[in-house]
């Protein structure tokens, strides 16, 4: 028996090993990555990783455990092709691997800066441990930095970068940060809470290109501006991880396409985290999602799948990001919003805006407001939606009180 | 450091050496500790950390913090009046000898 191999092992491939165990499933399970690292936390790499040079990485499990859980971990070789009639995956190093069930966690790349200059010395970019610490390293010698793109990774590189007394330029090509992903209003909040503690903010702002002698030196904008950079930080985004699939003829677009089981359209293989294109249960479209909620509950999921529990994955989606000391937090999801109620605190300060799509609540972004978070997320999971002055007040006695008693009413 | 026994979801102890200032889901997952997922990597959003507490010096326990009364109210499996998230107790000496029960899921 092949058992079940897992290609990559970023957070959904190393959950879905330990799941499968967790499960009961005795066979095989072989847990395969190009990176050499032990498997590790990725969302700390744009925050306490950068603030302290000897900062370790965070192991998503203890080295002992894969040995104790009799999962085969090979890291360090790339696989370079899916043999799907043979059940077959080939390796960099001319090495193959039987599968009886394959499991795609492969996660996404950065989209690469296409400017002229993007290749020169000292352009980084925030995808692994290895970008991470070649990024850290350049970062002593390090008086100004500009950041490429105002995403979650790019803010929160930056606000760590500033964190660190260095000069911090984003370069956003939209009239605000962070694109669609929150409302404009936290967009705001979060923009001013950067420019607070010393970030530099250009918005509406084009990259023409980044010059320099082997290193780079500066960053060009379209409309003439030079700004001098030592070191550049690209977060554009990034773009799922299918070259091997799509060569084996899985259906891809957007990534590989699953249905609610996350199987492909090879029954022997399942695709699970930023790689899968998946029917999204809030959305009732297929969506790809990346965040290490979706890559672990998807993980899980499978693994029941797998082991005779057929399940449809539909666990909500939450989202987090420490842009700084700000802790942003979603619960659920915006896309299909068509209304919002902004929430501030006494003090002037945004909590909270709760997003509703034809009346009903579908997503809530908060500023360090941790319990309204997690209070949303059980009220978007049960499908309620609290009085329209109780979710304003921001009250967490309010809100708790109408999650109560909306419970306590039979459905 | 601290050495802090976690009774695993299989009843088995562990027990972990936990390093002065590192939280004791830190330990419990470089560890290997069963049943400690950590999926939020120690940002109080998960509950995949949660442990009863059993025994030992539990008055060296920190104060439980507004966010993590919240994570365990909403997001636990079996809140119990001996409920903390392991990613946010710090270890200190004075907390050598405790012992949790890892809740699982
Ligand atoms: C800097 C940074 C900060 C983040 N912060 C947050 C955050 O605060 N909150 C949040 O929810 N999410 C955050 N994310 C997103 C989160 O990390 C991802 O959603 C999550 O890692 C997805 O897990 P995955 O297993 O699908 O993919 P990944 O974790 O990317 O793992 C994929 C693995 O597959 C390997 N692989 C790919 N192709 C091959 C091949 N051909 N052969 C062998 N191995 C291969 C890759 O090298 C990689 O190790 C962050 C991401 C980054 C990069
Ligand atoms: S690790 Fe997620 S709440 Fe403790």
């Amino acid at each position: 028996m092949a058992g079940v191999v897992i290609l990559g092992a970023g957070h959904a491939g190393t959950q879905a090993a330990a799941s499968l165990r967790e499960a009961g499933f005795t066979g095989p399970v072989t847990l395969v990555s190009d990176e050499a690292d032990l498997p590790y936390h990725k969302p700390p790499l744009s925050k306490s990783f950068m603030k302290q040079a000897d900062a370790p990485l965070q192991p998503l499990r203890g080295a002992a455990t894969y040995a104790q859980k009799d999962i085969t971990l090979r890291l360090g070789v790339a696989v370079t092709a899916i043999d799907r009639p043979a059940r077959c995956l080939h390796f960099a190093d001319g090495s193959r691997l039987n599968y009886d069930r394959l499991i795609l966690a492969t996660g996404t790349a950065a989209r690469r800066l296409t400017a002229p200059g993007a290749d020169l010395g000292g352009v980084f970019y925030l995808r692994s441990a290895q970008d991470a610490r070649a990024m850290r390293a350049a970062l002593p010698d390090a008086g100004r930095v500009v950041v490429i793109g105002g995403g979650f990774i790019g803010l929160e590189a930056a606000a760590m970068l500033a964190a660190r007394g260095i000069a911090v330029t984003v370069i956003e090509m939209a009239t605000q940060v962070l694109g669609r992903a929150v409302s404009g209003a936290v967009a705001s909040a979060v923009a001013a809470d950067l420019v607070a503690n010393g970030v530099t903010l250009r918005c509406g702002a084009g990259i023409d290109h980044l010059s320099g002698a082997g290193q780079v030196g500066a960053v060009h904008l379209t409309d003439g501006t030079r700004l001098p950079a030592d070191i550049v930080v690209v977060g554009i985004g990034a773009m799922p991880e299918v070259a091997l699939a799509q060569a084996a003829g899985l259906a891809c677009d957007n990534g590989v396409v699953t249905d609610a089981t996350l199987a492909t359209s090879d029954p022997a293989i399942f695709a699970i985290g930023d790689c899968a294109a998946y029917p999204q249960a809030q959305l009732g479209r297929m969506a790809r999602l990346e965040s290490v909620q979706n890559a672990t509950d998807q993980a899980r999921a499978l693994a029941q799948t797998l082991t005779g529990n057929p399940v449809v994955y539909d666990a909500l989606p939450w989202f987090w990001s420490d842009i700084g000391a700000l802790k942003l937090q979603i619960a659920g999801l915006s896309h299909d919003a068509d209304d919002a109620i902004v929430v501030h605190r006494a003090d002037g300060s945004l909590q909270s805006v709760w997003r509703l799509a034809q009346g009903r609540l579908v997503a809530v972004e908060t500023l360090d407001s941790p319990g309204e978070h997690m209070l949303a997320r059980r009220l978007i999971a049960e499908g309620l939606t609290p009085a329209r002055d109780v979710m304003a007040s921001g009250d967490m006695a309010a809100l708790k009180a109408a999650y109560a008693s909306a419970r306590a009413l039979p459905a | 450091m601290a050495q802090i026994t976690f009774i695993q979801p299989d009843g088995s102890a562990r027990v972990v050496d936990a390093p002065e200032g590192e939280t004791l889901m830190i330990a419990a997952t470089t560890a290997g500790v069963d049943g400690i997922v950590a999926e939020c990597g120690g940002s109080c959003m998960c509950a995949t950390c949660h442990c009863l507490v059993v025994s030992g010096p539990t008055e060296a326990l920190p104060v439980m913090e507004d966010a993590e009364r919240d994570t365990l109210e909403f997001t636990a499996q079996d809140m119990q009046d001996t409920s903390r998230l392991t990613c946010q107790i710090k270890a200190t000496e004075a907390l050598s000898g405790l012992t949790l029960r890892v809740v699982g899921r």
